[in-house]
């Protein structure tokens, strides 16, 4: 029981994971670069919340449906504005700035008098809620979490099997020069990668919210993503919520069966691993350069 | 506009290559030789951290500028330096013998590190070296016993077989003395035929290879020499601070590291050591400018951070070369005085290249 609780609390922390790295992966399928600054996308994100609910006073569902928004937006004109002129130097270069503008957003939100440094609590409505099934304790908000990414991931994948915009995206990932070729507006759908995983990420950072509290600093988490992305196969979809899922559970047993100092980095341990036996990840794809 | 004759196949590989070179450099040396005499302790010892920071800048620039392979936890091999150097230090090792080992220990742990290096690249490299970082960190933070833990450990003054270097002169001189034996066999080394190679790398790999360059041998080689180089910037700053604790090798240690090579130029060794300029000297400016600007700005705890931020935005985007392409783009503009076209820079436009095809 204990350890299906064990369980249950990681595949919660895995899915917070898995959608920060799904929008390292939306962002490297469609434009081969790794942006650095997804986990203070993300918590931009909740800051939006958080401004949305405690100072306009919107209801809950207004402020996340506006944060997110806001998100999108912010996330297509970072990429017109920054990404854009620096599309084809080499991958260091976008690492770097992708970086540097972590580190603006950080300090932005650091200098808000009064807010950026303290830390606060997102008031949703589903607030230290807790079901008792069948002898287990389930946290609300770890529920919700569990939810919304399973929502999401359908949502997600019905646009790239189904829509004309998945499938447009999917053809410029697999061959940018071909698909513009074929009259796909390659440098748009950039633009939509970057909004849409900008909004990913704000969902996240609304969602972990309620478990760790908003503030500056809480997008280091986003450095944990990055094995989650590596252990799914970095250019892979469902590759990154499986690599999430089982970064969190790993972390999550390793934290109460293992000594102290192994819970913090067992996501690494894992990704070294995987990079030692697998480099492709689970679900990634092997293709090699004819020259 | 100087042109230089060529008459022998030995001036293409001379260090300096005429005379202005060995004037300028000279003068440099001439200048950081005096240079506790001219200057203010305080501002002594910021110069020791340029030094000893240029030479952890040559180790990543080594890597990431010249062999292409970048580096996100280099912070770990400063650590391993530090560390090994303050623990043989208390147990009473001399000091080169101590630094040795530090340069030692480091080689063998980045030779560690570079085995995934062999079968991965890009961005896969970076996260395997920023996972490896995470992992010393915490290795220095539990292992009690021998690193003092999150509580820190104090070093004792450098000895040299009962010599004490205890004054920050004498400290200075060390690091000068070990900063321009670091540089030279940079410089010697790019010109021989590793260095050859590490550059052969970077451009790339599959014409490399095909040249008959051993891929696996000359990135283990290039990833060991970086890491040994950030093991002796450590132990000098170890012995800099007299004390070190775990969290001054963190992820944003590795973070500064890369920031100052961006900055100062990727690919030309004056890039590590104006990126170290640049790192020493940033606060102290933000320090100085704070106290012009309104409180609620130039009080504010993340000023600093927005700055770095912003001043790495603007490089990338702007000055991909960095401080150092800025001075030849002046230099040029000098040189050919009335001469300079606005394009002779320009970046050239490339298509988006895969690197999911290997």
């Amino acid at each position: 029981m204990q350890l299906l609780q064990l369980v249950i609390s990681g595949i919660a922390q895995g899915c917070i994971y898995g959608l920060i790295a799904l929008g390292f992966v939306l962002i490297y399928k469609a434009t081969e670069t790794v942006s650095f600054a997804q986990g203070e996308l993300m918590m931009l994100g909740a800051f939006g919340g958080l401004a949305g609910m405690s100072l306009l006073g919107f209801p809950y569902w207004l402020s996340v449906l506006g944060s997110i928004a806001a998100m999108a937006l912010f996330g297509m004109v970072l990429e017109r504005v920054v990404i854009r002129p620096i599309l084809g130097q080499p991958a260091f270069s976008i690492v770097m700035l992708t970086i540097g503008i972590g580190y603006v957003a950080r300090g932005l939100i650091t200098m808000i008098p009064n807010i950026g440094t303290e830390t606060h609590m997102l008031p949703v409505p589903y607030k230290d809620e807790i079901w008792h099934l069948a002898g287990l304790v389930l946290n609300v908000e770890q529920m919700v979490v569990i939810g919304v990414t399973g929502v999401l991931c359908v949502l997600l994948y019905t646009l790239f099997r189904y829509s004309k915009l998945g499938i447009a995206m999917q053809a410029a990932s697999q061959n940018q020069l071909a698909a513009y070729y074929m009259g796909i507006p390659v440098k748009r759908l950039n633009g939509i990668a970057w909004g849409l995983a900008a909004a990913v990420a704000a969902i996240a950072g609304l969602l972990l919210a309620p478990i760790t509290f908003v503030h500056a600093n809480m997008g280091f988490i986003g450095l944990k993503a990055f094995p989650a992305a590596v252990v799914g196969g970095f250019g892979s979809l469902p590759g990154a919520i499986v690599g999430g899922l089982i970064i969190g559970i790993v972390e999550s047993l390793s934290g109460f069966y293992l000594p102290d100092g192994f819970k913090d980095t067992a996501a690494y341990i894992v990704v070294l691993i995987m990079l030692v036996v697998k480099p492709n990840g689970l679900f990634g794809e092997k293709l090699s350069k004819k020259v | 506009m100087r042109f230089i004759f060529k008459t022998d196949y030995g001036q293409d590989i001379r260090l300096a290559k005429h005379g202005g070179h060995l004037f300028w450099y000279g003068a440099l040396m001439l200048v950081l030789l005096l240079a506790p005499w001219l200057v203010q302790e305080y501002w002594l010892a910021q110069l020791t951290f340029v030094l000893i920071y240029a030479i952890a800048g040559l180790g990543l620039m080594l890597l990431a500028g010249f062999t292409g392979l970048f580096s996100l936890g280099h912070a770990a091999f400063l650590g391993v330096g530090a560390y090994t150097q303050a623990v043989l230090t208390n147990m009473g090792l001399p000091f080169p013998l101590a630094l040795g080992c530090a340069a030692g220990l480091s080689a063998a742990v980045g030779l560690v590190v570079g085995l995934p290096a062999l079968r991965v690249k890009g961005i896969y490299l970076g996260i395997a070296t920023l996972s490896f970082g995470f992992i010393v960190e915490e290795v220095l933070a539990r292992w009690e016993s021998v690193t003092g833990g999150n509580a820190g450990i104090h070093i004792k003054k450098p000895d040299m077989f009962g010599w004490a270097l205890d004054s920050g002169e004498a400290f200075y001189f060390l690091c000068l003395l070990i900063t321009v034996l670091a540089t030279l066999g940079i410089l010697n080394l790019l010109r021989s035929p590793t260095g050859r190679a590490f550059v052969a790398i970077r451009d790339s790999e599959i014409s490399a290879q095909s040249m008959g360059i051993h891929l696996a041998y000359y990135k283990t080689l290039s990833f060991a020499l970086s890491a040994a180089l950030a093991g002796i910037a450590g132990a000098l700053y170890a012995h800099q601070l007299q004390f070190i604790s775990p969290d001054q090798f963190n992820i944003l240690q590795s973070i500064d590291l890369l920031l100052m090579i961006v900055i100062g130029g990727v690919g030309s060794v004056h890039g590590a050591f104006l990126g170290a300029i640049f790192l020493i000297t940033m606060p102290q400016a933000i320090a100085m400018v704070k106290d012009y600007l309104p409180p609620t700005i130039g009080q504010a705890p993340g000023l600093q951070g927005l700055v770095y931020g912003v001043v790495l935005v603007a490089f990338v985007l702007f000055e991909p070369l960095g401080l150092y392409g800025r001075w030849l783009k002046v230099r040029t503009y000098l040189q050919m005085f009335p001469f300079y076209r606005k394009g002779m820079f320009k970046r050239q436009k490339s298509f988006q290249k895969s690197e999911r095809l290997k």
